[in-house]
């Protein structure tokens, strides 16, 4: 248990930047909510997943929608809760503890808000471990759980409940929906208990996410490198140093997709890397062979300050570490290949899994 | 029509007078005072004495300062803003000012009010105004604020709501001066709404700088028509500045791109102004300063109105060069406008770029002792000097191709005329007063952007309504209607949205209209 203070939600803001491999919208939006609610309502207290009782009720709050209109037209206080307290008087209980749906960007800190506002603590955990874009991409869709009732809220007051048959169609409803609302909602599905939590939830994401920003933001008086350090935390593998040189987007479907080239330097020079991403940065390969493949993370790094670049923010002349983390091994199952993995996102590699790619490379 | 150019920067103040044919009469460069405007009278008696002409010749004298700038980044001069944000039901969750540095906000001593309306990213109203509210708003106003900053959701698709509440506040209390936000910033609330309150906290300073050029000139009998300078290099009529102070902050850098432009007739180039402690890279794209599109930070307040895109490196003429290790390290630290005494060439004990340029042969001034520079590797620092240089106009580069790089600003001569990307390297004559001849260029813009849909009217209408739009602006910040040209004209779509929203952005440009 630990209470967050100011200063952990600005350093979460940023290592959940990094989290959200290139997408997951900016935690600006979510840092300000976070901080607003909890000047307002009060410290809010994080627990681990060890410390849920099994009968505790858990709940996943998110914003769902577009970056561009929750940026704009910003949720109010009774917004945030409105969805949380529909699904508490539908299954008739209260909610004992929130929780992220995702860790990667905006995302991981709305329901820091809202356990701010019901004075209940929050999860150190998610059901991502990372940023996906659709709504099904959940370790507890993995886990054959069913999102079983959905409840989203606008600013008008207006709340919706569903009971959609499966994840997929809660993604398919749910997003007409939040059209409907003006283009951002606030979510609550997968309302689960403290026994379920412990199988399903990806642990201690927040926490992660936290001493990711704090290696980036305190002053460097390691001669370690950030990003070395950063490695280290999160298991991860550096692929590539080098500057970017050709970045090519096109919007489809409500999505960014596109690729990225980038030239290396230092131990890479003569070598070419390509980024391929649909809001999150999904492949990367160097000479054209894999070296990292969705569902494990991709993160493309300013290579001074170790500050995640997104797929938005990617420019020509970017200087960039690309590195990757290995997902949570829920994602590496056949099931978490199939909902996230290469071919759902239409790339025609199958996935391998980091370690061996790295050994293959190494080799 | 001859005309006077001053521009203010944080070393020196440089001035020149063009003839009608933009040939350059006089230019002058003093130091920059604590109070701006004895240096401002200091170059004006320069640059008249200097050219020996009539001062009732002069017919346009133009400014360009870092007035507005220091006036946020030291806290002072600031006004009382009244604070209007047209959103509920949404938007309360994050108040206005939230994450502003606390001495900023006391100096504001804000009063800040949420109010029914707004608009959904396809211009449907979120709420109608209230009239009971508007009242509310006259009444906690009146004698408590100085100026007033009102920003609405989605005002870059829906203006309307924001016009109106300004008129009515402009009924009850005509005096106070009203800033919108739709007419500053773009997309993201909270970033708008802070330029738009920025801008009303800056109609004071902006006043005294008019009066104080104004008095300036007349002390030299110049009773020109006067125009400040603004950040995307062009210039704005007086009364136009008293609306849009913020558009003057940053105008230094972009008025050294404008001059490149001019000096060397190159649409598209990267112009590198290097100064004695910085070196300042910009893009002219179509004879322009290129923008940012990324959110900027103005004495520690998150913006998004435009900005120039501008990268800094620490090299100029000042820059000392270190022994590290077993080798040399350039920079960052500078002796900055000391070089005359500190520098080893003109006596000094303190290396500099500016020695090592020397002692390379690459220019030729001060009483260099060479024999103690035999010792040192100089081809290998001044290639490193010009390596930091290469490096940072690769960054604002947008492909790999090598592009034409125009070389301004007092450090100009230091950086040879070969560089690694760069196709040609023009070092123009004049090159150290650029960004006073860049103020002095009476060209005038016209800005829109905003979203449209493209479910209510065709991609064709769309950019023709935006380009109308952004003409009608120049014309009224005093631009020749018949001589306006298309500086930019882009459109982004936005992510996730259904149907197709656009974010348009044009730009457009003419000479000034006498």
């Amino acid at each position: 248990m630990k209470w967050l203070n100011e200063e952990d939600i600005q350093h979460i803001s940023i290592g959940a930047a990094v989290l959200g491999t290139g997408g997951g919208g900016d935690p600006y939006i979510g840092k300000m909510l976070a901080l607003s609610a909890i000047k307002k309502y009060g410290p809010v207290k994080m627990v681990t997943v060890e410390e849920l009782e099994e009968d505790h009720f858990v709940l996943p709050v998110s914003g769902m929608g577009s970056p561009s209109v929750l940026v704009e037209k910003i949720p109010s206080f009774d917004q945030l809760k409105a969805p949380l307290e529909a699904y508490e008087e539908a299954v008739g209980k209260k909610v004992d503890v929130v929780m992220p749906i995702e860790i990667g960007g905006v995302n991981s800190l709305i329901p820091v808000a809202v356990a701010a506002m019901k004075g209940i603590p929050i999860l150190d955990g998610d059901a991502m471990g990372r940023a996906f874009p659709e709504a099904q991409m959940v370790t507890f869709h993995l886990d054959g759980l069913k999102p079983e009732l959905v409840t989203l809220g606008d600013e008008k007051s207006n709340v919706v409940s569903i009971n959609p048959a499966d994840g997929i169609w809660s993604e398919k409803i749910s997003r007409q929906i939040t059209i409907v609302m003006g283009g951002s909602s606030i979510v609550c599905d997968y309302g689960i208990n403290g026994k379920q939590a412990k199988e399903s939830v990806i642990p201690d994401t927040l926490t992660l996410a936290q001493q990711i920003g704090a290696l980036l933001t305190n002053e460097r008086t390691a001669k370690i490198h950030p990003i070395v350090q950063m490695l280290e935390k999160l298991n991860g593998y550096k692929l590539f140093t080098g500057k970017a040189i050709q970045i090519e987007r096109k919007i489809h479907g409500g999505f960014t997709r596109g690729k990225a080239i980038f030239e290396g330097s230092d131990e890479d020079k003569e070598s070419t890397c390509q980024l391929f991403f649909q809001n999150e940065h999904l492949l990367a390969e160097v000479n054209g062979q894999p070296v990292a493949i969705t569902p494990d993370l991709i993160a493309v790094l300013d290579e001074e300050t170790g500050m995640p670049i997104t797929t938005e923010g990617l420019k020509y002349g970017a200087r960039a570490v690309i590195v990757a983390f290995p997902a949570h091994e829920k994602w590496r199952t056949d099931i978490g290949i199939e909902t996230a993995g290469p071919k759902y996102f239409k790339y025609e590699c199958d996935y391998i899994p980091l370690e061996t790619l790295v050994k293959e490379v190494n080799q | 029509m001859i005309r006077l150019g001053i521009d203010v920067g944080g070393t020196n103040t440089d001035g020149v007078i063009l003839s009608a044919d933009n040939e350059i009469l006089a230019s002058t460069k003093s130091t920059t005072t604590k109070d701006i405007f004895s240096g401002i009278k200091q170059t004006l008696n320069k640059l008249m004495e200097e050219s020996k002409l009539n001062a009732e010749k002069i017919d346009i004298a133009t400014l360009g300062t870092t007035h507005c700038t220091n006036a946020i980044v030291e806290r002072k001069g600031l006004n009382r803003v009244g604070i209007i944000r047209i959103c509920l039901p949404s938007g309360s969750a994050v108040t206005p000012l939230l994450d502003w540095p606390q001495d900023l906000v006391d100096q504001l001593d804000p009063r800040v009010l949420l109010i029914h309306g707004g608009y959904e990213y396809n211009g449907e109203p979120i709420a109608a105004l209230e009239e009971s509210e508007l009242q509310d708003v006259v009444e906690a106003f009146k004698g408590e604020v100085d100026s007033i900053a009102i920003t609405s959701v989605f005002s870059p698709v829906q203006d309307e709501q924001e016009k109106y509440v300004a008129d009515y506040i402009n009924k009850a209390m005509p005096e106070i001066p009203i800033s919108i936000s739709s007419e500053i910033g773009s997309v993201g609330l909270i970033e708008r709404e802070n330029a738009t309150i920025l801008n009303a906290a800056l109609m004071s300073t902006i006043r005294r700088v008019s009066e104080g050029f104004q008095q300036a000139l007349e002390q030299e009998g110049i009773q020109a028509k006067i125009f400040l300078g603004q950040n995307d290099g062009t210039l704005m009529t007086n009364e136009y500045a008293q609306r849009y102070p913020i558009y003057t902050i940053a105008c230094g850098p972009t008025n050294s791109i404008r001059g490149a432009a001019h000096l060397t007739n190159e649409p598209d180039a990267i112009v590198v102004d290097i100064g004695g402690t910085t070196t300042d890279i910009g893009v002219l794209a179509n004879s322009f300063p290129r923008q940012t599109s990324l959110a900027v930070e103005v004495g520690g307040v998150r913006t998004n109105y435009r900005m120039p895109d501008i990268y800094s490196v620490g090299f100029g003429g000042g820059t000392k060069i270190h022994r590290k290790d077993n080798g040399w390290k350039v920079g960052p630290d500078s002796v900055g406008y000391r070089l005359m005494e500190e520098a080893k060439s003109f006596g000094g004990e303190i290396l500099t770029a500016t020695d090592i340029a020397i002692a390379k042969g690459q220019v030729y001034f001060g009483h260099p002792d060479i024999a103690s520079f035999k010792d040192l590797p100089i081809d290998d620092i001044y290639e490193s000097m010009t390596h930091v240089v290469e490096e940072a106009i690769d960054r604002m580069k947008t492909n790999s191709e090598d592009a034409t790089v125009v070389l301004v600003g007092g450090g100009a001569a230091l950086i040879p005329e070969t560089l690694k990307g760069a196709s040609k390297v023009i070092r123009p004559a004049h090159a150290g007063v650029a960004n006073a001849i860049g103020a002095a260029l009476g060209d005038i813009s016209g800005t829109v952007e905003r979203i449209y849909l493209l479910e209510n009217e065709s991609y064709e209408a769309i950019m023709e309504n935006a380009k109308a739009e952004a003409v009608k602006n120049a014309v009224a910040a005093g631009a020749d209607p018949d001589q306006i040209q298309i500086i930019q004209l882009e459109d982004f779509p936005l992510a996730y949205l259904p149907g197709q929203a656009l974010l348009v952005k044009v730009k457009v440009a003419g000479p000034l209209k006498m």
